[in-house]
């Protein structure tokens, strides 16, 4: 409802709907469902019809999605079990250094290098973390080094290769992200456009596609009817 | 969004199955109540059996119950009681969850069962490390428990080549078995009856891989899913004759499913290699799952590993030797490698799923860049599922459906 109204459509104007996300099953109004892997592989692929590597840094889970030049996936990767290294983790840590979400960015520009979190689990880095705060290190090289950990977290999971590219919300508002993989993998690293709407813009042009289809396929019964 | 309604095709031998094991569980605790003559040996799943048979044990599959405990969920009732006495989350999840069950006292098959009040009580308990070291510790656990004698065989590991010299080694471990075993039966060991148990096994291990072999059709008339429940006689019953009777009944219904074209996921597009340990307490989610995706999983390592070729009564030590140290699980990577790939072929795969099963390390090959190499050997998709056979702590529903789906498009997009 809000984004018709944004859009400044009535429910009729919009011919097909494709949900996708962790409820993409409970939107009852979606004609048909698409993973936010799809979706996201979708989006970046119309920005750049090559061969890239997708990051996604999303609020549970990261992704790492390699596609073709013509835009088919060839593999992809979701975090494992836990949600080290997402979203989830920045803002468990925020909270517990009680600073806004929105300061970390700035914080940790000010930071040369940052510190190095050893622990995979978000529950062991909070301990480590106050460890380093009793230690005497400073909020900007301890918040520094979660951005580095969950850059870490991504260059475990696959290898990049091809344009790299990369989407999401954590790096919608923290673009240091992208910096800090680029800078440790030693390629370059390009925030795609509008990161944190990906998803939804790849579900559109899934949308936008099957309608396509659908008049491709009107036409031709009109024609074999005649 | 149009909800399409599941049918699982029945299998009519299932009715068959069921009194099968009914009478399975029921003869061996009428054994274990002193109400009919026998002994019980529990023995490991590629534990050897023949020679238990021989010797006239009615046999329990400790690993057995642990499916029923993952498929029941019960585990999860279990796995923490077993956990707080020492016996580590991480190690495999059946053993925590039969110690777990065995020290609370229950068993699934009281309620599927009525009047069976405890799994039956062991004379000898016999395992094979072939498969891994949990299983030893598992029954040495219970030899203290229950005080009776444990034996084993403890195979070389890894091999690329199963060479003479291991055999012998193995021959020689089965032979050393005996005076335990006629001792914890009372009766003296007969190499006739020990040929006869390996006749009825290798009859039953090639009937199973008959119906296995089965999902080679296009489109395939049964699936993993569908192996898992009908491998129980394979695995329980496999030196008697009854499961012999069993898997020709159900290779002929299948055969006419073949002959009909009936396919056990209406719609067939995609066919799918499962790598690893079922996770038993989301089978039945799982085969809807990739059902409604017209996705079948059609080959599995784990329905395969009860075939054993190599059987040969007439020359029984050998051949056992060599059935059970041969095994998939027990073989260099390599080798596994080289395995799959002919799985795949055979079996026309579109994807491989391997299931990373976090307490069975034994079972998951994904973890020495398997899928990466057959991706580039084979050119086809691997998806890796962080799980596990029986501990659901380590599963991660949306995850898990979110990978499949996710797989299942990409699969797509290449078809
Ligand atoms: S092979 Fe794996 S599942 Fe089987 S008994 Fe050993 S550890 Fe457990």
């Amino acid at each position: 409802m809000e984004a018709l109204k944004l859009a400044g459509l009535q429910r009729e104007d919009v011919g097909s709907v494709v949900a996708t996300g962790f409820g993409r099953r409970s939107v009852s109004f979606a004609g048909s469902i698409k993973t936010e892997i799809s979706c996201h592989s979708t989006g970046c692929h119309y920005y750049y019809p090559e061969e890239i590597t997708v990051i996604d840094i999303g609020g549970q889970d990261n992704k790492v999605v390699k596609l073709n030049a013509s835009g088919r996936k060839t593999s992809f990767k979701m975090n494992r079990k836990c949600a080290a290294g997402t979203g989830a983790f920045l803002e468990e840590m925020a909270y517990k250094l009680d600073v806004p979400m929105s300061e970390l960015e700035g914080l940790a520009r000010k930071s040369a290098t940052g510190t190095e979190l050893g622990s995979f689990c978000t529950v062991f880095t909070a301990t480590e973390v106050l460890d380093r705060i009793r230690g005497g290190e400073q909020l900007e090289d301890i918040i520094r080094g979660l951005f580095n950990s969950v850059a870490k977290r991504i260059l475990e999971m696959d290898r990049l290769t091809g344009r790299v590219i990369i989407s999401g919300g954590v790096v919608a508002h923290n673009p240091i992200v992208a910096e800090i993989i680029s800078e440790r993998a030693g390629v370059n690293v390009e925030i795609a456009p509008h990161p944190q709407e990906m998803g939804a813009f790849g579900a559109a042009l899934y949308a936008a596609e099957s309608q396509t289809i659908q008049h491709q396929e009107d036409n031709q019964l009109s024609v074999a009817r005649r | 969004m149009s909800e399409k309604k599941l049918l699982r095709k029945r299998i009519e031998a299932s009715k068959q199955l069921n009194d099968l094991m009914r009478d399975y569980f029921y003869r061996m605790d009428r054994v274990s109540k002193g109400e009919e003559e026998g002994k019980i040996a529990w023995c490991t799943s590629v534990g050897p059996a023949e020679l238990l048979s021989a010797f006239g044990f009615q046999i329990h599959y400790p690993e057995n119950h642990g499916a029923m405990l993952g498929s029941t969920r019960l585990a999860m009732e279990y796995i923490p009681v077993a956990n707080a006495m020492g016996y580590s989350p991480e190690i495999c999840s059946y053993l925590t969850s039969d110690v777990g069950s065995y020290l609370k006292g229950e068993t699934p098959l009281s309620k599927a069962y009525p009047g069976i009040e405890s799994v039956p009580r062991p004379d000898v308990l016999a395992y094979n490390t072939n498969q891994c070291r949990d299983v030893r510790e598992w029954l040495e656990y219970y030899a203290k428990e229950f005080d009776v004698p444990v034996v084993g065989i403890n195979p070389p590991h890894g091999m690329a080549e199963v060479l003479p010299g291991h055999i012998d080694d193995v021959v020689q471990q089965l032979k050393d078995l005996i005076p335990t075993l006629e001792k914890a039966s009372g009766e003296t060991f007969d190499i006739d009856r020990f040929r006869e148990s390996m006749r009825l096994s290798r009859e039953c291990s090639e009937l199973w891989g008959d119906v296995l072999g089965l999902a080679q059709n296009v489109p395939s008339p049964w699936t993993f899913f569908d192996g898992c429940i009908h491998m129980g006689p394979a695995v329980c019953l496999r030196a008697t004759q009854e499961p012999i009777d069993y898997y020709r009944a159900l290779k002929e219904e299948l055969e006419q499913r073949v002959a009909d074209g009936v396919a056990a996921v209406e719609g067939e597009h995609l066919r799918i290699y499962w790598e690893g340990m079922p996770i038993w307490g989301k089978l039945r989610a799982l085969s809807e799952q990739f059902s409604e995706l017209n996705a079948c999983v059609v080959v599995s390592t784990y329905c395969n590993s009860w075939i054993f070729s190599a059987f040969d009564e007439t020359r029984p030590f050998e051949s056992m030797a060599q059935a059970y140290t041969e095994l998939f699980i027990n073989r260099s990577e390599p080798h596994k490698q080289t395995h799959m790939e002919r799985m795949v072929r055979e079996y026309k795969v579109d994807g491989i799923v391997f299931h990373d099963a976090k307490t069975c390390p034994n079972n998951s090959n994904s973890r020495y860049g398997m899928p990466q190499r057959l991706e580039e050997e084979l050119g086809i998709p691997t998806l890796v599922i962080d799980a596990d056979l029986n501990d659901l702590r380590m599963y991660s529903e949306e995850t898990t459906r979110t990978n499949i789906e996710a797989f299942i498009e990409q699969l797509e997009e290449n078809k």
